[in-house]
């Protein structure tokens, strides 16, 4: 088992209180796995993904623990986690193409960044052109500005750069959701060979859209309000998903060539809901077309059927 | 829900997450605003001035520029401040000087902010031909040397009032703020609320003042304070070299009779210790509570 | 009802006015009432543009702009006060269109200040109530509230409101689902859909080609300015003529069909 994360919670402070941004999340990726994590906005995804690297000084890890290898994560302690990052555990994050300093070359920037971690440039120049050549990039590219270069293509160099030492675990943040539908294929495509390559051993792809991330995952897990609320393959998420939250959510895609006049598509009424003051029990009760009494009890995240976990009491019935 | 989301990376195509309104976040600044030592400290001080100022001529039985008391006398307890060559008593003075000293870095101040804000807004909304004009305007009053103009302006329209200093003080400390502003009003124009007030049928006035205005209030407040506390320098700069108004008590004049009295050589340090310091606690503790509000206004600068 | 005709937009950059970029080049298209159309497009192909200018916002530079015949590009003071009682716009990020330091209902009352100054309160109070029900919001839910109160899909159809308060014929829908969650998304598409059943256009500018589908009539795909394909909706989805059209419904991801090349 690559990654093993154990009832995690992650608290942000604010003035007003803590926000339970992730609520004793347990799962497991495994060596080679591409995991995606879907959820809407608010649910906890990006938290996770922040969390297994770094958390900033507003976030603070209230429980639970994190291994990788069967090595413990330190994740709450920032120094110590220095050592794993970029290394070990690599993340992409959310507007990452938009963050490359605007006034350094990609190539300065590879430099530094590669000091930073006490790594040779000279060294690993070879490498690095092989998989610059990889993505279709040039390598006239680490002589460009930021601003030369097209979203599609800063998306690419940050994917070579975050997998520069072939980490354990690459966490990929809404890497594909400034980009046109066709660049969004290729950045996609890309991760999926990094992995097939081994220049990356496992990777959790956060995003909010489904279809995409059904495209080039083995598994994903849904999540809703900072808990989980199913994982399986993706093939059997898509096709048979048993959280009512995952089936709504699937309802309300309209695909290329559904129609309105043929057939009406439905949303899912209300809204997540605070996570200040979570309500008891499972989260979404309030907008579940299922709801019952047991349902002021959290469900369980167990598994109901061969690598199918869900966290409902009606699952499996 | 929505504070988490405001953790993350905001922006495009994020999925649309909220700002915190007017009402919650002037009670969230006055939070942070109180517990700000430097707003504090430095409010502290300049209402202490104000006080004094308005309060002590009510109290005192005799005008500034009277002769009561024995020449040149150092502090004691009939005067607080001592008298200056003249038998004058300097704190009377003083606490004189300090009134003009507001007065001018209000109306000073305020001429500024008004020029500076209408130049910016409209600079900024309109772009275009209208806005290099302005630029061009702009960039004339901030290289036209402001010392050689007033001392030309007092020669042959003498400046005998604080209003008047204040009103030519105004006249040339804008072209910062215009610059300001308009960096700012370019940035918010483009916001889509903006084209909404356009698409209501709102004209563009109304659009500067209604919807881009409100948005920028905290930088506007700033802007006024470190104008108010410009003026102030100015004023008592121009005074010092006697290019003040001829007919009223300022701190500023005060250190220009204590040094043609040679008050220094003659170690009457009474007399230009006072308004000296007065006039560099009060522009600094203007400044300092810039400074502070600053970390007030930006979430980001808090220490949390 | 709408037609552009030969519209070109071009702009000038650079230092003193150098360069020339042309955002639209040469793009025509009709809106007839009760028609949506799509205007498909990738970033940078001048869909926001276009929309801009057919809401006035922005002049062509070349070719014409009229709706019922009349020519937008000119209008000024009463005439487009008088045009925008009959188009109207909503956009993509519902909390940069609400100013954030007002509540969430002044967008109606400007609407009154800008169109129905002699309306009493209390029959004004009532309409937006109306406009408020025929977008499936609660009055109660959202009225007298700050924008970070609600959520975007709510913000959005409080848009949709104000715009049907002003009885408006067209309506130029710009991205305005794009930053919603996916659950709210199809409320909002589901709501132009029956407007559209009472007669209102709609411009449907997005990028997504999923929503593109969902309810228009007809389809414009643009590519860099320029018009690559546009007909009826269905036969384009079924029946891409053009290269360009053909390699983008290829690149959307599907729900229940990968990608051509086999991922494992």
């Amino acid at each position: 088992m690559a990654l093993h994360v154990d009832d995690l919670r992650v608290h942000y402070r604010t003035l007003r209180g803590d926000v339970r941004a992730l609520d004793g999340v347990s799962f497991a990726v495994a060596d080679g796995e591409i995991m995606g994590v879907v959820g809407e906005s608010g649910c906890g995804k990006s938290t996770l993904g922040k969390s297994l690297v770094r958390l900033d000084n507003r976030m603070k890890q209230v429980g639970g623990s994190v291994t990788l290898d069967g090595e413990p994560l330190p994740i709450g302690d920032d120094r110590a986690m220095n050592r794993f990052r970029f290394k070990s555990v690599s993340v992409i994050p959310q507007y990452a193409m938009s963050a490359l300093n605007p006034t350094r070359k990609i190539g300065r920037l590879v430099a530094d960044l590669l000091a930073a971690h006490g790594i040779s440039y000279s060294a690993t120049r070879p490498e690095l052109l092989r998989r610059l050549a990889l993505v279709d990039l040039p390598e006239t590219v680490l002589d460009n500005y930021p601003i030369e270069l097209s979203g599609g293509m800063k998306q690419r160099v940050v994917l070579v750069l975050s997998t520069l030492c072939d980490p354990a675990l690459l966490v990929a943040d809404e890497v594909t959701s400034a980009l046109d539908v066709s660049t969004q294929q290729a950045v996609a495509r890309t991760l999926v060979e990094f992995r097939d390559r081994g220049y990356v051993r496992s990777m959790l792809v956060v995003t909010h859209d489904i279809s995409l991330v059904y495209q080039i995952a083995d598994t994903i897990m849904v999540m809703y309000a900072g808990r989980l609320a199913e994982k399986a393959p993706s093939d059997v998420v898509v096709t048979e998903p048993l959280h009512p939250y995952t089936q709504l959510l699937i309802g309300a895609l309209p695909e290329v060539g559904a129609r309105f006049s043929d057939r009406k598509l439905t949303g899912i009424p209300g809204r997540p809901p605070g996570l200040r003051n979570p309500p008891p029990g499972c989260r979404f009760r309030a907008r579940c077309p299922l709801a019952f009494d047991k349902c002021a009890e959290q469900p369980p995240f167990v598994e109901v059927a061969k690598d199918h976990r869900v966290a409902c009491w009606k699952a499996g019935s | 829900m929505t504070d988490t989301e405001r953790m993350e990376a905001p922006g495009v195509p994020a999925l649309a997450e909220p700002v915190a309104p007017l009402v919650g976040r002037r009670r969230e600044t006055l939070h942070f605003a109180a517990r700000n030592k430097k707003v504090v400290g430095g409010l502290v001080v300049i209402l202490a001035f104000l006080a004094l100022g308005v309060l002590a001529p009510l109290f005192t039985t005799h005008g500034p520029n009277e002769y009561v008391g024995p020449p040149a006398a150092p502090p004691s307890a009939d005067y607080w401040f001592g008298t200056t060559t003249f038998g004058q008593d300097v704190f009377v003075q003083f606490a004189n000087g300090i009134r003009s000293t507001f007065l001018v870095g209000v109306l000073g101040g305020g001429l500024a902010a008004l020029i500076g804000m209408t130049v910016g807004f409209v600079a900024g909304y309109r772009g275009g031909l209208v806005d290099e004009l302005l630029n061009m305007v702009t960039n004339i009053v901030l290289v036209l040397p402001a010392l050689a103009v007033l001392i030309i302006l007092h020669a042959y329209v003498g400046i005998t009032s604080v209003p008047m200093q204040a009103m030519f003080i105004g006249l040339f400390s804008w072209p910062w703020v215009a610059r300001a502003v308009r960096a700012q009003t370019f940035s918010i124009r483009s916001r889509e609320f903006v084209d909404l007030a356009r698409l209501s049928g709102m004209r563009p006035l109304a659009i500067i003042r209604r919807e881009i205005a409100p948005n920028m209030s905290s930088y506007l407040f700033m802007t006024f304070i470190l104008l108010f506390g410009g003026s102030v320098l100015m004023a008592a700069t121009l005074d010092f070299i006697g290019l003040g108004p001829t007919e009223a008590v300022s701190l500023g004049l005060m250190m220009n009779s204590a040094v043609h009295w040679s008050a220094l050589h003659l170690g009457l340090w009474w007399w230009f210790v006072p308004p000296g310091a007065a006039i560099t606690a009060i522009v600094g503790a203007l400044y300092v509570m810039n400074v502070g509000l600053d970390e007030v206004f930006n979430p980001k600068l808090r220490e949390m | 009802m709408l037609a552009l005709e030969g519209v070109w937009k071009n702009y000038r950059l650079g230092a003193f006015g150098t360069r020339e970029l042309t955002a639209v080049r040469d793009v025509s298209l009709r809106v007839g009432p009760g028609e949506v159309v799509s205007l498909i497009g990738q970033s940078g192909s001048g869909k926001t543009t276009i929309g801009r200018m057919v809401l006035g916002l922005a002049a062509p530079t070349r070719g014409r702009i009229t709706f019922d015949g009349v020519p937008v590009a000119g209008l000024r003071g009463r005439a487009l006060r008088r045009y925008h009682r009959q188009v109207q716009g909503v956009f993509q990020d519902p909390f940069s269109t609400f100013n954030p330091v007002f509540k969430a209902d002044r967008v109606f009352a400007l609407v009154r200040d800008g169109f129905f100054r002699s309306v009493p309160a209390a029959r004004w109070r009532q309409r937006v109530e109306a406009a408020l029900e025929g977008v499936r919001l609660e009055p109660a839910d959202v009225l007298d509230k700050y924008p970070h109160q609600l959520s975007g899909g709510q913000l959005q159809r409080m848009l949709i409101a104000r715009a049907l308060l002003l009885d408006i014929r067209l309506l130029v829908a710009d991205e305005i689902i794009s930053m919603l969650d996916a659950s709210t998304r199809i409320d909002v598409l589901n709501l132009l859909g029956e407007l559209k059943a009472t007669g209102l256009g709609v411009l449907f500018v997005t990028h997504d080609l999923a929503l593109g589908t969902y309810i228009s009539d007809q389809t414009v795909i643009l590519r860099a300015g320029e018009v690559v394909e546009a007909g009826p909706t269905e036969a384009i989805f079924t029946n891409p003529q053009h290269e360009y059209t053909r390699d983008l419904l290829a690149a959307v991801p599907h729900l229940h069909r990968r990608w051509d090349e086999p991922v494992k």
